[in-house]
């Protein structure tokens, strides 16, 4: 991108009208988080800068909010914190029962979603697999049907079937989100295995391994990593999912999302942007492990310098 | 797992002298036949799993939404939520119909099935049921079947004189088309109410009311906005990822997770972000206003409404534009637009002629995405779209919760899905599904 | 051996009972108004029976009743409803039916059916408050004082946004009685077609600057904000907001529209004996009382109005707060509940198609 030195003037004034165009798309592009993580730490409760908070006035900032998701929904928030507090917090706090149910419908969906996903993407990435096209077509399309389709179908499919008297709790909303997970599991999985070279599978069963041992100590290795960022994008699609929460969750099965969705409509309280900065960090974190991820893939199959 | 017409013993006798022969004396054309069987068998039941799942938790509700869009019973079966005990309904009317083919004016005979039905309706408390049912085609027509049934014991013959005296309109012969229509459960109605169209007197398709057409609006508002997002997506993602495709490889991978970090955040974070920076009173307007470029009257409406929608949804949805660019433009060579400048053209020229060619598979895909994705989106424009912002998904949503009238909104799902599935279909024709890649 | 069997079978089945009964789901409108049931109705049910309540919040509890029902995952035991909706609702036999019998008598012994005002006890639901939809507007962002429902659609002299409730339902009353047409007459008209043309005609004449709200916690919010200049909104929001949070909103009481919420059981209501057992403890005269210490809603039995004295704060009087104050009663309009059972399905079909062109 560096400019030749033989660039004419035109050629230089537009190669830098060009980089402040970028940068511009970039601020756009990072404004809206960049906004939220100063603003959860208003004192006011506002939206918007206040002057204090503008002359980096301690004052102007507190942690207020991030302690109300912890007492919101308590049934004695100003009591003494000590362990019964904590233990009030635990059982009571709407923010906790959120995470908790967040996590608990985050893990299992995943799970299913990696497992069936992995173990599919191994068939569908070998070449022999018949109706490859089409079965990968089917399996990809819950990422692109609408979501409000989707929970519209899983309403009327979970109330005809009356899933919620099978007795597992989450059940309906850990299936729906698994299947909203599983094209991501495809991807990840069957873009480690592109180039595979089946003779290694091949090589290693001519020297007595099991099909099994073959898998553990050839195959797993090298799709390991798109397994562990499949199964990060599956969570993180579980972690972000409101509408077949909405759709088909009970009213007790509160998550994340949920909780925010009904507090951005009620009261948009900056305690909302506490929240929101939280699952900044989080994706902060989760970006950063898969990209490590994604390098050490392409470095195991020799694709980049890495 | 092995072939069901295979069996060794035949295989080995019929197997001729000549020819290759594997260790066990197999021609090894059908030993190789097999092997690959075996193989593809192997590899079909390790897909199995998922695609059983797969059918079940996502095919098969879909399918069955579908089934409810050209399916409403409303009107012919009652089901008790106590005990489950279902009643058919409007048994005597269906009869009437029946023996007389559309169009005939209900008579005394006509008139009698109704109380009669009335009267079952009155027992089993299904008179807002079978009139919610006719009032999804008929307006107001609702409180006539519960007020008939509430008066239905005190109904004598003649049974015409007394139901027109309870309501004049019970000798509307719209009321009586629908009513011939609704008492077969399965009808193409809604889809007709979903395109703003619906049947007169006589059974011919008209469009309705002016002042009630809202669903083809609605569509094409989800078309127009979409394409326009998608086509500004193309217009701010173009210049990033040729950046970051130019960029050496360290520096562009820094500066790409400025792309990905949005893609990784929760969409409803950052839908509550640009609520925070457009709202009136938000950091957006203040910081026009502190800097004196706009008065504080004169705060601009940026939420709420469907400069909100587009703005938020551009953003939402501008990764998936960039990643497929990027990696198109990734791999181009830059000597071709080098040749073409030494050759005299333009940096313009070369641009235009050379280098943007080359990136179009990019833009088809990354456009292809970001339409499919926006003309099903619900969440953002349920938070910021206020009236105008609304899209299709908002109506299923409505039609879901609110009004609860679940065939019509089937009818919208479904006509969403085809047009979905079509994009889809182009996308894996023009781009492969396997192309589709993640950050 | 068979004794012991029927012995475990029993002691399972009572402990089944037992858990179940233990807890009540009631779902009602969010905000301030669950906080004022939560503290005079929930807490001491729970005190006193031991068991609990667990409350969730819809935008209108009405809505998921009837999903939940028709799809028949009835998890809602006991949920606070809109008068005309009641009435559907029980028409429709999505509810269960409620003997007014089981209701505890006034303490000076008057029968429930005598004390509770006309047209609070139905066949499927108990009222407890009465409410109205009234105007409000922030004392900061005008210039002068809006005091008539004519000026929530005056934007020439009171430049600024409307928020108004995303429903047919009293918006289209509002327009009426700010369109000149008299409080006892707003009925008659909305029945005819020219009439509902002249609420729309009325409603265009300020539709691109209204901000639509839905929760009836966003009102006070969004006034406070400055999102909007005015806004309908229920009452004991704006109340909560002014008295409680010190926010500079203030009701105008003309053109207000009255109605009563009521408690009804969805039919297959998992814990039905206890939300029975709810809804009997809760109505009684003091608890009804008692809710209008924490909120501004009337009660709706006769002989809790004697009792109603501060608000939580200890030392501002209820009495003139209530939408059922004489002084608030100038121009009000009671809500009428069979023209909305009738009317509500096809007048929001005309709404939305409105709201979208």
């Amino acid at each position: 991108m560096a400019l030749p030195k033989h660039a004419s003037r035109l050629e230089r004034i537009w190669h830098y009208t060009y980089l402040v165009i970028c940068a511009l798309i970039f601020l756009f592009l990072m404004a809206p988080i960049l906004v939220v993580i100063p603003l959860s730490f208003n004192a006011e409760p506002y939206f918007t800068f206040t002057e204090k908070m503008l002359r980096l006035d301690p004052e102007g900032y507190s942690t207020r909010w991030y302690d109300l998701l912890l007492t919101f929904g308590m049934q004695a928030p100003d009591a003494a914190r000590d362990g019964s507090w904590w233990a009030d917090a635990w059982s009571n706090a709407a923010w906790i029962q959120a995470t908790k149910n967040s996590i608990i419908i985050g893990f299992f969906s995943t799970l299913l979603a990696t497992v069936l996903g992995t173990i599919a993407a191994l068939g569908l990435s070998r070449p022999e697999m018949p109706g490859r096209r089409v079965i990968m077509a089917i399996l990809i399309s819950p990422m692109i049907v609408p979501i409000i389709i989707v929970a519209t179908g899983l309403f009327f499919f979970y109330s005809a079937i009356s899933i919620q008297d099978w007795g597992i709790p989450y059940l309906g909303v850990i299936l729906a989100h698994a299947t909203l997970g599983i094209p991501f599991v495809i991807i990840t999985v069957t873009a480690t295995l592109v180039g595979f070279d089946h003779s290694l599978t091949r090589a290693a069963a001519s020297m007595g391994a099991s099909p099994t041992l073959t898998f553990l100590r050839v195959q797993m290795p090298l799709i390991l990593p798109g397994v562990i960022s499949g199964a990060l994008f599956a969570f993180v699609t579980s972690f972000d999912e409101v509408v077949v929460v909405l759709f088909v969750g009970g009213l007790d099965e509160q998550t994340i999302p949920r909780q925010m969705w009904n507090g951005i409509r009620e009261q948009i309280s900056p305690a909302i942007l506490s929240v929101a900065t939280i699952l900044v960090l989080i994706s902060i974190a989760l970006l950063t492990t898969v990209e490590l991820l994604r390098r050490r893939s392409e470095k195991l199959r020799g694709l980049s310098p890495g | 797992m092995t072939d069901a017409t295979f069996s060794p013993d035949e295989d080995v006798a019929k197997a001729p002298a000549k020819g290759l022969t594997t260790a066990d004396g197999r021609p090894l054309k059908q030993a190789l036949a097999r092997a690959q069987s075996h193989a593809r068998w192997r590899a079909f039941f390790l897909v199995a799993p998922l695609l059983a799942f797969i059918l079940l938790t996502f095919v098969v509700p879909i399918g069955q939404m579908l089934h409810r869009s050209v399916y409403n019973d409303g009107f012919t079966l009652h089901e008790d939520i106590g005990s489950g005990t279902q009643t058919p309904l409007m048994t005597n009317l269906k009869t009437w119909f029946k023996d007389n083919p559309a169009g005939t004016d209900p008579d005394e005979a006509a008139f009698a099935a109704l109380a009669a039905d009335l009267l079952v309706l009155r027992e089993v408390k299904a008179a807002g049921q079978a009139g919610t049912r006719i009032n999804y085609e008929l307006s107001g027509s609702r409180s006539m079947f519960t007020k008939a049934a509430r008066r239905a014991k005190k109904l004598e013959p003649p049974y015409k004189e007394a139901i027109l005296d309870l309501d004049e309109d019970w000798g509307d012969p719209m009321l009586w088309r629908v009513m011939r229509d609704a008492t077969s459960a399965y009808t193409a109605n809604f889809y007709l109410a979903a395109m703003d169209r619906t049947k007169d007197v006589d059974g011919n398709v008209v469009s309705v009311n002016e002042n009630r057409q809202v669903y083809v609006k609605l569509f094409t508002r989800t078309l127009m906005l979409s394409l326009l997002i998608t086509f500004l997506c193309f217009l701010l993602a173009y210049p990033i990822a040729h950046l970051l495709a130019t960029l050496p490889l360290a520096k562009s991978n820094l500066l790409m997770i400025l792309v990905l970090l949005p893609f990784w955040t929760s969409l409803l974070v950052r839908t509550t972000s640009w609520m925070v920076l457009l709202q009136s009173q938000g950091v957006v307007n203040d910081a026009l206003v502190s800097m004196g470029l706009l008065g504080d009257e004169n705060r601009l409406q940026m939420m709420y409404n469907q400069l909100g929608t587009i703005i938020a949804m551009t953003h939402i949805l501008l990764p998936f534009m960039v990643l497929p660019l990027y990696s198109v433009m990734r791999p181009i060579n830059p000597s071709y637009v080098r040749a073409a400048r030494s050759l005299g053209a333009t940096s313009w020229t070369a641009f235009r002629r050379i280098y943007f060619p080359q990136t179009v598979p990019g833009i088809g895909a990354g456009a292809l995405l970001v339409f499919i994705l926006a003309v099903g989106y619900y969440i953002t424009p349920a938070l910021v779209g206020g009236a105008d912002g609304q899209l299709i998904s908002n109506l299923i949503a409505f039609h879901m919760q609110k009004s609860l009238n679940w065939s019509l909104a089937a009818a919208l799902a479904a006509l969403l899905l085809g047009g979905i599935l079509l994009l889809y279909w182009l996308y894996d024709r023009l781009v492969g599904i396997d192309n589709l890649k993640l950050g | 051996m068979k004794i012991k069997t029927a012995l475990l079978a029993s002691a399972l089945t009572s402990v089944g009972f037992a858990a179940q009964a233990a807890e009540v789901t009631v779902m009602s409108w969010g905000g301030a108004y669950t906080k004022s049931q939560v503290e005079a109705y929930h807490k001491p049910f729970t005190a006193e029976t031991g068991i609990k309540i667990n409350s969730v919040d819809a935008d209108n509890p009405a809505t998921p009743i009837k999903a939940q029902v028709e799809a028949g995952n009835v998890s809602i035991d006991v949920a606070d409803v809109e008068f005309s909706d009641a009435v559907r609702l029980c028409d429709e036999g999505l509810l269960e039916e409620i003997d007014s019998s089981i209701l505890p008598a006034a303490p000076d012994g008057t029968p429930a059916a005598d004390d509770f005002i006309e047209g609070a006890l139905q066949d499927c639901a108990v009222a407890n408050i009465v409410w109205s939809t009234v105007m409000a507007y922030n004392t900061e962002n005008n210039a002068t004082a809006p005091d008539s429902i004519d000026d929530f659609f005056n934007i020439a002299d009171y430049p600024g946004k409307r928020g108004l409730r995303k429903s047919a339902k009293a918006t289209l009353e509002m327009a009426l009685m700010a369109d000149g047409v008299p409080a006892g007459d707003v009925y008659d008209v909305l029945d005819t077609d020219e009439g509902v043309d002249r609420a729309f005609a009325k409603l265009d004449s300020i539709k691109s600057d209204i901000v639509w709200w839905e929760a009836g916690a966003q009102p006070p919010q969004l006034l406070a904000d400055g999102e909007v200049v005015m806004s309908t909104a229920y009452n004991g929001r704006i109340f909560n907001a002014a008295v409680g949070e010190g926010q500079p909103l203030e009701i105008v009481w003309d053109g207000q529209i009255l109605d009563f919420d009521l408690f009804v059981v969805p039919k297959g209501a998992p814990n039905k004996d206890a939300a029975l057992q709810f809804i009997s403890f809760s109505t009684d005269t003091q608890r009804l009382a008692d809710q209008a210490s924490w909120i501004s809603y009337g009660p709706a039995r006769k002989s809790s109005g004697a009792l109603v004295g501060t608000y939580s704060d200890g030392k501002t009087e209820m009495a003139p707060h209530m939408p059922t104050a004489e002084a608030n009663l100038g121009n009000a309009l009671v809500n009428n509940f069979e023209f909305w059972v009738d009317k509500d399905a096809e007048l929001n079909e005309r709404f939305n198609a409105w709201l979208a062109n």
